[in-house]
């Protein structure tokens, strides 16, 4: 009711197209913003038909303004999808390689091209907690055969990584819950291939080889 | 000379200047809003594609602003990326959430309780064809068997299904498969929730969430507190 009050007003004032944009936009919003939305675009409307020239100025210089944010977000979305970004990683599973509160580059090319590979340290996300993102390193690709069972067990157990998965270690063996125990992981819920540490500045530059020597050999 | 080097050059500035504003806006927009996507296979009849590839695949609108924070309810048709392809994106109805328990059809095991995380899609359809270039050479005589994994490129490790009957013409065969999809996935892999179909013309509608009264979860795990309200 009160939308439809809102478009009669614009409809008064000349500004029929604004106005229906405006009042379809307000009836979509909750209860609670919907009065100060209406609020807003009623003074709005005012001022531009009351006020004059200043007043269309400053509306027109504020629209310009939303349309260059809304242009550098979109650039910053791309970059930040297809580019790269910053991660910071917390957690004790990738030691000695990546300590917590490092600050790592991880970039996203590599994902979006299938080009990640054995030895690569991926962020990925959880696959038991979409909210919460892991840092792996890739031991094994689909296809390849992963020994599971623990160096001091008798019996060899082994899996095979299935199509469309990978298999992700962390580098501190002793303190990581990694594929060892929920599985393979999809490899479309891999994010980004590690490739640059930032943070701490004395640890600048590439990360290093697996030193715990559990990547498949290339298998036949 | 120099006005035509000028208003060269002008275009060319014009023409970068749009080509980084569009872009960068369409991408954002498919990526985070919406996106559109011509729905094939016939996993899914009668809700989409209901006469497979004679009128033309159904094109449906995926939302995905709704599923930015992995919020999906039972009962939608969802697409995902494929767990075994992750260039493919699948789609397929929501029947279960984490922690329902429900009685599969075809699964290695009979009662299944949704891990953490994850949750169940199936598709609607219950009986499916397939085209022999999949699976090698014609047969004369119709056979039955249960297909392995080996065989069978549709075979994941959600899939159950019996070959039996075949029709063959030259090189061509249909395998009837009495087939049925089914796969738990991780809630990191949901793409968008298909809320309209939006060609061809005739099945314009709007999808709503529905699950077949026999496919519905046996109970939940977690106490369903809040039923989430929301205004579409």
């Amino acid at each position: 009711m009160s939308t439809i009050w809102l478009f009669f007003v614009f409809f008064l004032r000349k500004l029929s197209g604004l106005g229906a944009s405006a009042s379809w936009l307000c009836s979509r919003l909750p209860g609670r913003f919907r009065s100060v939305a209406i609020t807003v675009c009623l003074v709005v409307t005012w001022e531009v038909s009351i006020g004059g020239d200043m007043f269309r100025r400053v509306l027109g210089k504020t629209l310009g303004f939303l349309g260059y944010t809304v242009q550098y977000g979109c650039i910053a979305h791309c970059a930040f999808e297809y580019i790269g970004e910053f991660v910071a990683c917390s957690g004790p599973s990738m030691e000695p390689t990546i300590t917590s509160h490092d600050v790592v580059f991880s970039e996203r090319l590599s994902r979006h091209l299938c080009r990640i590979e054995k030895g690569d340290i991926v962020i990925a996300k959880s696959p038991f907690d979409p909210h919460m993102n892991i840092c792996k390193r890739v031991i094994g690709l689909e296809g390849d055969k992963i020994c599971t069972s623990g160096p001091s067990d008798v019996f060899k157990t082994h899996q095979y990584v299935p199509k469309g998965h990978v298999w992700l270690e962390g580098d501190n063996l002793r303190n990581s819950t990694d594929s060892r125990s929920y599985g393979p992981v999809p490899y479309a819920l891999i994010r980004g291939r590690v490739c640059l540490k930032l943070w701490p500045p004395h640890n600048f530059g590439a990360l290093n080889q697996s030193p715990t020597g559990r990547i498949v050999k290339r298998s036949d | 000379m120099a006005q035509q080097a000028g208003a060269g050059r002008r275009y060319v500035r014009a023409f970068v200047s749009g080509f980084f504003v569009a872009v960068p806006v369409t991408v954002t927009v498919l990526d985070r809003f919406a996106y559109v996507a011509r729905v094939e296979g016939a996993s899914m009849q009668p809700s989409l594609n209901p006469e497979g590839n004679v009128t033309g695949s159904d094109v449906v609108l995926l939302n995905r602003w709704s599923v930015r924070n992995y919020q999906v309810r039972r009962g939608d048709i969802v697409s995902v990326l494929s767990p075994k392809n992750p260039q493919q994106k699948i789609i397929k109805r929501v029947i279960a959430l984490e922690g329902d328990f429900i009685k599969t059809l075809g699964y290695k095991n009979r009662y299944l309780k949704v891990p953490d995380g994850h949750f169940w899609i199936e598709g609607d359809h219950h009986g499916h064809s397939l085209d022999s270039n999949s699976f090698g050479p014609a047969l004369r005589t119709p056979w039955r068997a249960r297909c392995s994994v080996k065989c069978c490129v549709w075979c994941s490790h959600g899939v159950s299904c019996q070959v039996f009957g075949v029709q063959t013409t030259q090189m061509n065969v249909v395998w009837h498969i009495r087939g049925f999809f089914f796969f738990q996935v991780s809630l990191g892999l949901v793409h968008g929730r298909a809320s309209h179909i939006i060609w061809p013309p005739n099945r314009w509608q709007r999808i709503e969430p529905s699950i077949p009264p026999e496919r519905m979860p046996l109970l939940n795990w977690h106490a369903d507190a809040t039923e989430d309200e929301e205004k579409d």
